[in-house]
């Protein structure tokens, strides 16, 4: 919850679904006392040119991150697995829907 | 100098033109400059609604009455993009608001003119946020992370600010005679704060080295200046208003507008707080802090109520 040195409300993190058929995206972040104000708050300051159909509100600090300090060791792993990717293949020319 | 392995880390992401993001290391320097930019920046949005919000309840019309609303609406989010993306850099919005309150950090010299008439509603649109816009686009490509996304949505906004406010100068350019002369009299008192908008001149903007170099700032004082000027002359003539600078002439070898020369000491006078409305901006903007107090207040109680109601 909110750190007892904050003297504002807590953050609160904003995803928007654009439009129907596109996941949630995260667009910015606002202060709110609650989860409903933060809902309302983000009407306001994310949708006022009907940028979304629907929107989720997460408090920022109940969001688990990744350290940039450990970037290396955490996606390494994936870095030297390029037979993952289609372009990793020699397919003979003229093959078709492959 | 032997770096850090963050050091070298930060250097690459800028000699790549990459973005540094908040929880990546980056030097004292580099998240001062930047606090204090996107503060000014925050602070400029919200001090921003209250000359143009000062003609609300006096539009001439429904249709620029909604307009205006919207416009000073959309300041304040601006504002709030800006406060939340320079949050990221470790300052919170309450101590921001003081150091503004306190007059400790700066908002744009260019809100202390006060808007006299009707007209200047327009002038502000055309000329202020124009010069805005010229500031603000390179910014979209800076290198911080948070500063970049915030001014992509404000620059998306913005361009209807501008051109609501060069429609409305239009209208009443080609109104009545008094329509237009007020139209003229509002371009030639917001002309050259508009100019002044962009900064001292190169050769006395100390910090500009060290930001260009950090990727925070990419174009000159002067390189952003003659931009605007560039483009903005030519509006001029087809909103049928003169650009109140006599020695304003078209220099063909370099394709460029030249305009005279800056008074650069009514610039530092309201710098140093002597503009006319320096103290009624900043009086405003502390008794709406003090006179919202109860509601930040009562919100804060009922979210407090509510949570212990819910079982955990």
């Amino acid at each position: 919850m909110n750190e007892p040195t904050s003297r504002d409300w807590p953050l609160w993190e904003v995803f928007i679904r654009a439009r129907r058929g596109l996941s949630h995206s995260h667009v910015g972040s606002l202060h709110a006392p609650d989860a409903d104000l933060a809902l309302h708050n983000a009407r306001d300051l994310y949708t006022r040119r009907s940028e979304g159909v629907s929107i989720w509100v997460v408090e920022s600090a109940r969001i688990t991150a990744s350290s940039p300090d450990e970037k290396d060791e955490f996606f390494d792993p994936a870095a030297d697995k390029i037979y993952r990717h289609p372009t990793f293949y020699d397919i003979p020319d003229g093959v078709q829907h492959l | 100098m032997s770096q850090t392995a963050d050091q070298q880390y930060f250097e690459a992401l800028i000699a790549d033109d990459s973005r540094v993001e908040p929880r990546d290391w980056m030097p004292d320097g580099y998240r001062r400059t930047l606090i204090r930019q996107i503060a000014q920046h925050a602070h400029s949005e919200i001090i921003g609604m209250q000359p143009e919000g000062n003609w609300i309840t006096r539009a001439p019309s429904l249709r620029r009455k909604a307009i205006l609303m919207a416009k000073v609406q959309d300041e304040a989010g601006h504002g709030l993009y800006l406060y939340a993306a320079a949050e990221t850099l470790g300052i919170e919005r309450a101590e921001m608001l003081d150091l503004l309150h306190a007059g400790k950090q700066r908002y744009s010299s260019i809100f202390n003119y006060p808007t006299l008439t009707w007209a200047d509603v327009g002038a502000i649109g055309w000329l202020v946020d124009g010069a805005a816009i010229v500031n603000q686009v390179p910014i979209c490509r800076c290198s911080y992370g948070p500063y970049v996304r915030a001014m992509v949505r404000i620059c998306k906004e913005e361009s209807f600010h501008q051109r609501q406010g060069f429609e409305s100068l239009h209208a009443l350019s080609h109104g009545t005679p008094d329509q237009h002369a007020m139209a003229q009299d509002a371009v030639n008192r917001w002309w050259w704060p508009s100019i002044m908008m962009f900064g001292p001149p190169d050769d006395e903007s100390p910090n500009s080295a060290q930001s260009m170099a950090w990727g925070i700032k990419r174009h000159s004082n002067d390189e952003l200046r003659q931009r605007f000027v560039d483009m903005t002359v030519p509006q001029a003539e087809v909103l049928g208003l003169d650009v109140p600078d006599p020695d304003l002439r078209f220099d063909k070898d370099t394709g460029h507008w030249v305009h005279g020369p800056i008074d650069w000491d009514e610039f530092r006078d309201i710098l140093s707080g002597n503009g006319p409305c320096n103290a009624e901006r900043i009086d405003a903007r502390v008794a709406t802090h003090s006179e919202g107090a109860w509601v930040r207040e009562a919100a804060t109680a009922y979210a407090a109520k509510q949570a212990e109601r819910v079982p955990a």
